[in-house]
């Protein structure tokens, strides 16, 4: 404890000379940037930054690094509550509660409370990175693709969350997503599935096309077919205060821990990511929230906690990456090969032969969450103006961006004419009211439950057993018995109390 | 001064040799010493990428050539580049693709229409040997114990590896068909890239693990991985194993990486740009970045390039037709 924070005060005696500040103050500035544009991810902006490591030092480079990655977190969150344009897959549910709080003038609470949410869960985070790394990832390690596929049954149960007036429609639209999520080569072996012999196609679909699609496309056309043109050009009136109120922060703290407890071990995890906490994060905060019927029409819990789990969730991945070596999401893969160029070969003596660079790479963790939070609070004042802008005008906007947002993906044709066509399909599955959050969930979970499960099953040999007989997996079965079935066995012994 | 004026010299006796220089010849060598495309069938950050930069700055450093413009294409192992790079570029002399190994079994899987045949060979420049691991509280002490257990129940030996078809799977069913296990039979577990492989072994989620040296060297060294047996034709620094070869098993692998010219340049092109990949690849900046980057430089220029290519493409089509892949 007190080796880990004599080391930590010599991290911070690096990160806060000038020159690195500066460098944290680029990263988190481009990164806050990177972050508000759909498509441009901060694994590509790292990838295109990786030639300035022929000419600054190796802890600069690793500051501006982490900088972009944190701060690509903050930013996303901005144009999903503000555009319902999510700008990375980890914020698209963010855009479920924060686009209609932001629709009902509430803009300016609900990017506070993402930035502040973000702010807690990072320092959590970090703080995570700083002391109890070794046993998070030891931990992290224990789990195998059984249990991993339990996992996913745990997380198939937020959907429940996310169904909307009918459980049929739900279901369907989740299943469509699961179809979207088989397009591709499959990764077990190695044949192309559903492609229509489309090359694009064989590495599968972008999931922020689809959110986009759904979201922003979808949603302008339907507003679009809507309005009539004699009616006035409608403006969203901006309600109470531009930040939040008492009520709103005695609603957000709780689920921003709550949020950061579940997106911290799960990043951490080999093959968590940042999605599935944020699922889980939106089921807990419904089921656990005194006004459950604000969830789908703009609770700020809904916002808060999603946030907070991102956000933590991506200190989570620096776990395995900085006691390991081990990349767990393309940013960290390619901050890997950065290391490389240095000559450094990221392991699990990273942290006893580069001591200066990683814990200099820490303390800037913790400056650039600051700086973030200075950055980010007094830009929404400015953000929550853009809402000003009469809805054609902001909407024609949307389509722009979200089309110039996913041709930088991959400058590919294909995915501009993917876009529109789920465009489409969002605007009719919005005109006959099929929900359309349970896509994005099965497009995530469905492929990662399906490899999952064969991986299990090719390691056991078919025995499926190994589901029931491994403690982690019995136990994540349980849960998502309980969360599935407990709320109804619960309303049954009551009504029957009552009678 | 001197290595400038050389290439320039190469670059005027070539353009000249052609009888009716084309017309990027004079485009391209007017801006001295040079000026290169570099086509990129993934994107930025990953293996290629990382070759092609260091291509680019090794060529400015040793002064080769000054101007780079980069293009990328990625998707689906360079299968979505290919066509692109052969299509836009044809005849273009002063374009380099960087592709490798790994191309060539995506082509199969992607049942793409074009080959890697279409393409002008320049040199295949390094290579990456694969390394066969187990969990450091294996049973298993080394690469005899493994045969046998292998041999003995090929469904227990569970191997962790990137996706399927790629060199890893590729390896293991080498390695089955040399031993006398039925490719397919192979317990082959696909993981969604190094890093998920790597935690399923350091987890000991799998009975062993393989892939390119650099991925486990850490983990062999740092004792939470033991190292069996590596696929390379020569035993790797820090690594105390054998080669699959010494053990007693035919089978000699290496994940190359080189360039490419575009289709329909004149053989005179083709041997300036031979030349001037040469160059660079024994030149200094080059070969310190090999050191740095653990890359093993495997060398081989121009036609003999375009047989070993030939004979890559025959024996990785057999060996994903053995795993049943390709048909």
């Amino acid at each position: 404890m007190i080796d880990t924070l004599t080391q930590l005060a010599q991290g911070f005696a690096i990160a806060l000379t000038p020159v690195n500040l500066m460098w944290c103050f680029i990263g988190v500035f481009v990164g806050t940037a990177i972050g508000v544009l759909p498509g441009i991810g901060p694994a590509l902006a790292i990838a295109l930054l990786l030639p300035l490591t022929y000419k600054v030092d190796a802890t600069a480079a690793f500051i501006l690094f982490a900088g972009i990655y944190y701060g690509a977190m903050y930013g996303g969150s901005t144009t999903s509550i503000l555009l319902n344009t999510p700008g990375e897959s980890a914020t698209i549910v963010t855009a479920m509660e924060g686009n209609k709080m932001a629709k009902k003038g509430r803009a300016g609470a609900a990017l506070a409370t993402a930035a502040i949410g973000s702010f807690v869960a990072g320092t959590i985070g970090t703080l995570g990175i700083t002391f109890i790394a070794e046993p998070v990832v030891n931990l992290a390690l224990k789990f195998g693709p059984a249990d991993y596929f339990s996992l996913m049954i745990l997380s198939f149960v937020t959907v429940s969350a996310v169904l909307g007036s009918s459980a049929v429609r739900g279901l369907t639209s989740l299943a469509l997503g699961i179809f979207l999520g088989l397009i591709g080569i499959d990764l077990q072996t190695g044949q192309p599935r559903f492609w229509f012999g489309v090359t694009e196609l064989s590495d599968g679909i972008n999931v922020i096309v689809v959110a986009v699609g759904l979201f922003a496309i979808g949603e302008t056309l339907y507003l679009a077919a809507q309005k009539k043109s004699d009616t006035p050009p409608e403006v969203i009136e901006i309600k109470d205060s531009i930040f939040m109120s008492r009520e709103d922060w005695a609603r957000s703290w709780k689920p921003w821990l709550r949020g950061s407890a579940l997106g911290f071990p799960i990043g951490a995890m080999p093959a968590g990511g940042a999605e599935i906490p944020t699922f889980l994060s939106y089921f807990i905060e419904k089921k656990l929230s005194t006004k459950p019927e604000e969830f789908g029409h703009g609770a700020i819990e809904g916002v808060a906690g999603p946030e907070a789990a991102n956000n933590a969730s991506a200190a989570g991945v620096l776990v395995p990456m900085l006691a390991l070596g081990l990349p767990t999401s393309a940013t960290a893969a390619i901050m890997l090969s950065a290391f490389q160029s240095y000559g450094i070969t990221p392991g699990p003596l990273l942290f006893t032969q580069q001591p200066q660079l990683v814990w200099g790479l820490i303390a800037s963790l913790y400056i650039g969450n600051v700086m973030l939070l200075i950055l980010n609070l007094p830009l929404i004042a400015l953000w929550v103006k853009m809402l000003k802008i009469p809805e054609p005008l902001l909407y024609g906007g949307i389509l722009m961006f979200a089309t110039i947002g996913t041709y930088g993906i991959s400058q590919s044709v294909v995915d501009l004419i993917l876009l529109y066509i789920i465009g489409g399909l969002g605007f009719l599955m919005r005109r006959f009211d099929f929900p359309t959050a349970p896509v994005i969930i099965g497009m995530i979970l469905g492929p990662l439950a399906e490899q999952n499960f064969r991986q299990a099953m090719t390691i056991s040999q078919g025995d499926i057993s190994v589901l029931v007989t491994r403690p982690l997996s019995l136990s994540l079965l349980l849960l998502s018995a309980l969360a599935l079935l407990g709320p109804q066995i619960w309303r049954l012994m009551r009504g029957r109390r009552v009678a | 001064m001197s290595t400038r004026r050389d290439v320039l010299k190469t670059l005027a006796l070539t353009s000249s040799a052609a009888a009716i220089p084309a017309l990027w010849s004079g485009a391209a060598f007017a801006q001295a010493p040079g000026a290169l495309q570099i086509f990129v069938p993934a994107a930025p950050g990953g293996g290629w990428d990382s070759t092609a930069r260091t291509i680019e700055m090794a060529m400015k450093t040793d002064n080769l050539a000054k101007d780079f413009k980069f293009e990328h294409a990625p998707g689906a192992g360079g299968a979505v580049g290919l066509p692109k790079f052969l299509s836009t570029k044809k005849g273009a002399a002063d374009a380099l693709m960087v592709g490798g190994m790994v191309m060539v079994g995506s082509l199969i899987a992607n049942k793409s229409p074009v080959s890697m045949k279409d393409l002008t060979p320049i040199a295949r420049l390094t290579g990456e040997a694969n390394v066969l691991v187990v969990p450091a509280a294996s049973p298993i002490k080394n690469i005899k114990e493994w045969v046998e257990a292998f041999k003995k129940e090929p469904g227990k030996m569970s191997v962790a590896g990137g996706s399927a078809g790629g060199t890893d799977h590729i390896l293991m069913g080498m390695i089955g068909r040399a031993v006398g296990v039925e490719p397919k039979a192979v317990s082959y577990v696909a993981f969604a890239g190094g890093g998920p492989a790597t935690a399923a072994i350091l987890g000991s989620q799998v009975a062993c693990g393989t892939s390119g040296v650099g991925e486990f060297v850490e983990h062999v060294k740092s004792g939470k991985m033991r190292a069996l047996a590596v696929s390379g034709g020569a035993r790797v620094a820090g690594v105390d194993a054998p080669t699959l070869k010494e053990a007693g098993i035919d089978v000699e692998l290496v994940n190359w990486r080189g360039v490419f010219g575009a289709p329909g340049v004149t053989p005179e092109q083709q041997a300036a740009l031979v030349g001037l990949v040469e160059k660079m690849a024994k030149g200094p900046t080059w070969q310190a970045e090999l050191k740095k980057k653990d890359w093993t430089d495997v060398y081989l220029g121009g036609p003999a390039f375009g047989k070993y290519l030939d004979a890559e493409i025959t024996r990785i089509t057999g060996i994903l037709k053995d795993l049943g892949l390709a048909t």
